[in-house]
């Protein structure tokens, strides 16, 4: 039981780290606080089930073709929406309640055109959900699936971000804006390219999560803020941080919903962000700079 | 005090006197459109209390709104309504100085995220205890308060939303405030306990929300959690400010009527698309007129001079 529990408790916790790995892209990097950031995940959850249902294909194809599209539409959103603010906040504080506001806006712009295509309902499909036995515990393949994808996608990223150049750039910028400019980064192509991966991320775990998590279109909400609790747990920019802090987050989530009550879980989120706030409000893994 | 405070006091005087009347004169529909402007009146004016100075995005306006309903739900055939407002009050004070001693002695950014999902989390709190304990979801709420003592208790509230506005914009803590908008560094280095003066406001801020929710709940007769905890409402109310300027007392004020009107028909026109409406508006809002109409008005103003 303990077992099972902490398997499916990992998997919540990657897709968590998934998530919050594109969130601390977005804003690590790009500087944009993206409230309408989960709306993105549930909008490629709602793509993925219809890829099975109404095409009849692998949501795996789903994951080839969603997160690109995703990309293209964050690096839309970034150049075209966000780009003005930037050039018209004068502090870093100013951009941050601008970009605040205007995702904001942008959250229940895309909410209001899903529940106006799917309304509240819940959905959800069956694929793979083959039980799995692995020591003495079951396991739904679709989980572990989506685990081993999160783990593929996460690593690739990490690697992306570590050993090529334009990585390296990437996290420059992260550190510290004026500098980067000093030794020839661009930094507006790397914060639009940044955010744009952040939504191809987000977009990815949508589609992870579409396998074995039922969901609505009022969701988005929730993973933002979860997104949000893990980036600031693991600390800001910090990719290493958000995996730990992700899989923390849905492990004592996972515990709380069947050893408590599920319907405690955001308070359990809530008491995670409260402890780190009080204890750590640097992050696990950050540095205690601001 | 100057004459163009005592202006604007004999002015508003005249406005309470005036706005007093509408239950008299209009009918039931215009007594409605009325009630819901001065209830987002309200909330738009507290909320820009604290947000408008500080320069904190709060998010978690419909949060105090809904334990303000919920107070009401649960408590109103049993006790007094002066105790039901207490109350009320009293759950606000208490929730607002823990969402504000563990985010506002950090940077402003725990703030946002914190109210960003604290209606959510009071929403399936609320639920929970509901659906464990009292077996029940959603509520009845029977009393015999009129449309019209809903509106004049709105009303007062506002009044006196506007006097503690003033009070405060004249006050240390006022100073303060703006001092911590400005640049905080520099607050704390004069000495202002920032802290302090943050939880101070933001507490007194969503006072108004919660009494705002308490006195609007009888107008519903049923609630349950997703009715009063409608993030709509916490959005509704970030626009009206925004529009009409939250650097100025009199500002939201300016937001709320024209967008509480464009609100009301959009829902009656289309109730499907009213929050990508809503969106677009509010992106518009936020590119285009950054300062408010206060701003736009203040700069007209200014020109011919």
């Amino acid at each position: 039981m303990l077992l099972e529990v902490t398997l499916s408790g990992v998997t919540l916790g990657g897709m968590y780290a998934l998530v919050a790995m594109g969130l601390t892209l977005q804003y690590g990097v790009a500087r944009i606080m993206n409230l309408s950031y989960g709306e993105l995940l549930i909008a490629a959850a709602f793509a993925a089930l219809w890829f099975y249902s109404g095409l009849a294909l692998s949501p795996l194809l789903g994951l080839l073709v969603v997160p690109p599209l995703a990309f293209a539409l964050s690096y839309a959103i970034y150049r075209i929406l966000l780009q003005p603010l930037v050039r018209r906040a004068k502090t870093r504080d100013a951009l941050e309640v601008d970009s605040i506001l205007a995702t904001f806006g942008l959250l229940f712009v895309i909410q209001g055109v899903m529940l106006a295509a799917f309304g509240g309902a819940y959905y959800s499909y069956s694929f793979l959900s083959i039980p799995l036995h692995i020591a003495g515990a079951t396991v739904a393949a679709n989980r572990l699936l989506a685990l081993v994808l999160a783990v593929v996608i996460g690593l690739g990223l990490y690697l992306a971000l570590t050993r090529t150049r334009l990585g390296t750039a990437v996290r420059a910028v992260a550190v510290d804006p004026v500098a980067a400019q000093l030794v020839a980064i661009d930094v507006r192509t790397a914060s639009a390219l940044a955010f744009a991966l952040g939504g191809a991320l987000v977009a990815a775990a949508g589609v992870l999560v579409s396998m074995f998590l039922t969901f609505n279109a009022n969701l988005g909400v929730v993973f933002t803020l979860k997104a949000l609790v893990v980036v600031i747990m693991g600390g800001v920019g910090n990719l290493l941080g958000a995996l730990i802090a992700g899989l923390v987050l849905g492990l004592v989530e996972n515990y709380v919903a069947v050893f408590v009550d599920p319907g405690l879980t955001l308070a359990a989120t809530y008491a995670i962000f409260l402890l780190v706030l009080l204890v750590r409000p640097q992050g696990l893994l950050g540095r205690s700079s601001r | 005090m100057s004459r163009r405070e005592t202006l604007s006091i004999l002015a508003g005087a005249l406005a309470t006197a005036i706005l007093a009347c509408v239950p008299f004169l209009f009918g039931d529909y215009g007594l409605s459109l009325a009630i819901n402007i001065v209830s987002y009146a309200v909330l738009a004016t507290a909320w820009s209390l604290f947000s408008g100075p500080t320069r904190y995005v709060s998010l978690a306006t419909v949060a105090f709104f809904g334990i303000g309903a919920y107070t009401t739900a649960v408590f109103a055939e049993t006790l007094p309504w002066p105790a039901v407002l207490a109350i009320a009050a009293v759950i606000g004070v208490v929730v607002a100085a823990i969402v504000g001693l563990s985010t506002l002695r950090l940077s402003g950014v725990y703030f946002v995220i914190f109210s960003f999902g604290l209606a959510e989390l009071v929403r399936q709190l609320v639920t929970w205890w509901e659906v464990n304990k009292t077996r029940t979801l959603g509520r009845y709420v029977f009393t015999d308060i009129t449309a019209a003592q809903i509106y004049w208790q709105l009303l007062a509230l506002a009044v006196l939303v506007f006097v503690v506005g003033f009070l405060i914009g004249r006050s240390r803590l006022g100073l303060a405030l703006r001092a911590i908008g400005d640049d905080e560094t520099v607050a704390r280095h004069t000495g202002i306990d920032t802290t302090r003066a943050k939880v101070a406001l933001f507490v007194l801020s969503t006072v108004f929300m919660t009494l705002t929710g308490a006195i609007m709940a009888p107008r519903w007769t049923y609630i349950d959690p997703a009715i009063a905890f409608n993030p709509v409402v916490s959005f509704t109310v970030l626009i009206m400010a925004l529009l009409g300027g939250v650097h100025r007392l009199y500002g939201p004020v300016l937001g709320v009527v024209p967008l509480a009107l464009l609100f009301e028909f959009l829902l009656a026109r289309f109730p499907n698309h009213f929050s990508i409406m809503v969106g677009l508006v509010f992106i518009l809002i936020v590119y285009a007129i950054p300062r408010g109409i206060a701003g736009l008005v203040e700069q007209a103003v200014r020109r011919p001079a």
